[in-house]
């Protein structure tokens, strides 16, 4: 197979050393580590509350508190909202103190190098 | 049902100032993309406005492209008429921008130049895989088009008291809009088009919350007494509104239908391609992320909102009311901001409701239309060989063509609730390019025969799913009432066609395993990806 159109290379960095490098494959289990069980956890979650709106009608329709037209299904709702907000923050925290700092100077790294 | 016709028919408003506020937008904003367009220059101008955008402007722009009719005028009419049903779309929604946020925002950024084929193709063979970019890109954009033109049509029909008999006046009505959209994507470019975003999520989120606070203080801000209010006037649902299951729980397809939904909704948003083009305006990784958050606050806050619209019109105007309005579920915030403050409150929630589709209109067109210069002419036809004056030339050329690619479809989809026509785009998007996405930039030995298999694969399952598929024949809300030939079960695709596209980007990498693997190209988008080294910086001038 031939390879058509392949970018040519114009600064001449070795990507595959930094790429074997400690510091790069620490930064980069620690990104995985956080964004893929958040992912999981939040898909777990919604799909829960999507199950719980099309076979739990009934519970989710329960009024509290009982005399109000308030259902369990809106406070459920609701809360997707404000997991949703808390694990925005969460991350941005994540990715400004753990991960910045780190990618910054990888970067610096491969640029310093080549100007 | 005559008599409820007869009252929407009746119609709201004066025409002759819906018209004049309506028009007041259109000449400002004009005004503004003409401006901001002198300055376009380069091809990195025209689809990336030189990257100079700040994170939170962007973030405005996002919410902006984000919001689209969809959210505004589907959302609300889908609670108004199908009460807690409706809320899905906005969880849905919402929740999926934590996909965008933690796993594509950022290494998009980094890797990518204009397009999603940039990222896509980055370590593949370049030609194949832009094509198929490209063409997902245009599917995808043409379904979200196709709503978007819907609820222009059935928004201006309302102000112009044009009844849904009159089938010829609203496609006249809707070809007008279309063109005065390309319009607007052919002088403003990238930055015309945010800017036009920007000032529109402003006025939309402004608006929506007046129309909040206004609801709620009628019913002393107590959220319990509006929803009461609201069953009251369902006089066919009644309390039904206020748990799941109206418009999806009365069979088991039908719960299943809602799952799929559910699904691609929330998969769907991290393919968007007019969203991730979004990523290239600003200059760096960290202002893609801050510009991700001021998204995610902004549409989670808007989508509160459309909770009290929609129930706040059920209350206040009440569904059968609104399914006989032109526009049908689409009328209903319309009507609501007419039931609250006459004439004139009506003029401008839907001059607001109207800049929102003609931003996201906006949007949308020049990103298909860059995905086809910069994917398809510039690597494709002409290898990466040429000028970009050229490319910036086919771009606007195409602007044309898919306008009027959308204007036709609009008329075909008028009277289809808007939240329902993007759910589809949605499901396009999370079957073509999500699985192709998340493999490129998580999976090493992903290939150049795994990306065209799930590309072609997610698009050929989903958009053949759809055709077939109860939304497009065969059932009283379907856009071809009068023949029937369809086969599929479900309305929305999305619960077949996403599995099925991450199973053949798996199989399509194991069927081409005999392809010679780049290290070095896999080492560079890795690198690139989480440090930001080498990525695409702002321009000067």
């Amino acid at each position: 197979m031939t390879s058509t159109g392949e970018r040519p290379d114009d600064d001449g960095v070795s990507y595959e050393q930094i790429q074997s490098s400690f510091e790069f494959d620490e930064l980069r289990t620690r990104f995985r580590r956080f964004v893929f069980p958040m992912s999981v956890a939040f898909l777990l979650w919604y799909l829960a509350y999507v199950l719980l709106a099309s076979f739990a009608k009934d519970f989710m329709s329960i009024r509290v508190p009982a005399d109000t037209n308030l259902t369990v299904g809106l406070y459920i709702g609701l809360l997707q909202f404000v997991t949703t907000f808390l694990i925005t923050t969460i991350y941005v925290n994540f990715a400004n103190n753990r991960l910045d700092p780190a990618a910054e100077m990888l970067r610096d790294e491969i640029e310093g190098t080549n100007r | 049902m005559s008599t409820y016709l007869a009252q929407g028919a009746a119609g709201v408003g004066n025409p002759v100032l819906n018209i004049g506020i309506f028009a007041g937008f259109v000449v400002i904003t004009l005004a503004i993309v003409i401006y901001v367009g002198r300055t376009n220059r380069t091809a990195s101008d025209y689809y990336a406005a030189g990257r100079s955008f700040t994170g939170p402007q962007n973030g405005v722009a996002i919410a902006g492209d984000y919001l689209s009719a969809a959210s505004f005028l589907g959302i609300a009419g889908a609670i108004a008429v199908n009460g807690y049903d409706g809320f899905l779309y906005s969880i849905g929604f919402l929740v999926a921008w934590l996909i965008a946020l933690l796993l594509v925002a950022e290494l998009l950024r980094n890797t990518g130049k204009f397009t999603m084929g940039d990222v896509l193709s980055f370590r593949m063979r370049q030609r194949p895989v832009r094509a198929a970019a490209a063409t997902s890109t245009l599917v995808v954009s043409f379904f979200y088009l196709l709503a978007q033109m819907a609820g222009a049509g059935g928004l201006i029909a309302l102000l112009l008291n044009i009844p849904n008999s009159n089938a010829f006046g609203q496609g006249l009505v809707i070809a007008g809009v279309g063109a005065i959209m390309i319009f607007y994507v052919l002088v403003g470019g990238m930055k015309g088009t945010t800017w036009v975003q920007i000032i529109k999520a402003t006025l939309l989120v402004i608006g929506a919350a007046c129309l909040t606070v206004w609801v709620l203080g009628l019913y002393g801000f107590n959220l319990s007494q509006l929803l009461g209010q609201a069953v009251t006037n369902s006089p066919k649902n009644g309390a039904k509104i206020l748990g799941p299951g109206l418009a999806y729980g009365k069979t088991t397809t039908a719960k299943v239908d809602f799952i799929s939904l559910a699904l691609a909704l929330v998969l769907g948003t991290a393919g968007l391609p007019h969203i991730l083009m979004r990523f290239y305006t600003v200059p760096s990784a960290k202002e893609a992320r801050r510009s991700v958050v001021w998204a995610i606050w902004l549409i989670g806050i808007f989508y509160l909102f459309t909770l009290v619209l929609g129930y706040g019109a059920a209350a206040l105007v009440g569904p059968d009311k609104i399914n006989a309005a032109p526009g049908k579920q689409n009328a209903a915030a319309p009507l609501l901001a007419y039931a609250l403050g006459g004439e004139v409150l009506l003029g401008i929630i839907s001059a607001i409701a109207f800049a929102t589709i003609l931003a996201v209109v906006a949007g949308l067109t020049i990103t298909a239309s860059a995905s086809f210069a910069h994917d398809v002419y510039a690597n494709f036809l002409r290898k990466g060989r040429a000028a970009p004056d050229q490319e910036v030339k086919v771009a606007r050329r195409t602007a044309v063509v898919i306008g009027v690619v959308a204007i036709v479809g609009g008329i075909v989809a008028n009277g289809q609730n808007v939240a329902f026509l993007v759910a589809l785009a949605f499901a396009v998007a999370a079957s073509a390019n999500l699985p192709t996405l998340l493999y490129s930039l998580f999976w090493r030995r992903f290939n150049t025969m795994g990306a065209l298999f799930s590309i072609y694969g997610g698009l050929i399952a989903s958009v053949g799913l759809i055709v077939f598929s109860p939304a497009v024949s065969g059932a009283e809300t379907s856009m071809m009432k009068s023949v029937d030939f369809h086969l599929f079960p479900l309305a929305n695709p999305g619960l077949v066609s996403i599995p099925l596209s991450f199973l053949l980007g798996i199989i399509g990498t194991f069927v081409g395993g005999t392809e010679t693997f780049s290290t070095a190209k896999y080492a560079e988008m890795e690198v690139r990806s989480l440090t930001g080294a080498g990525a695409e910086r702002a321009s000067t001038h």
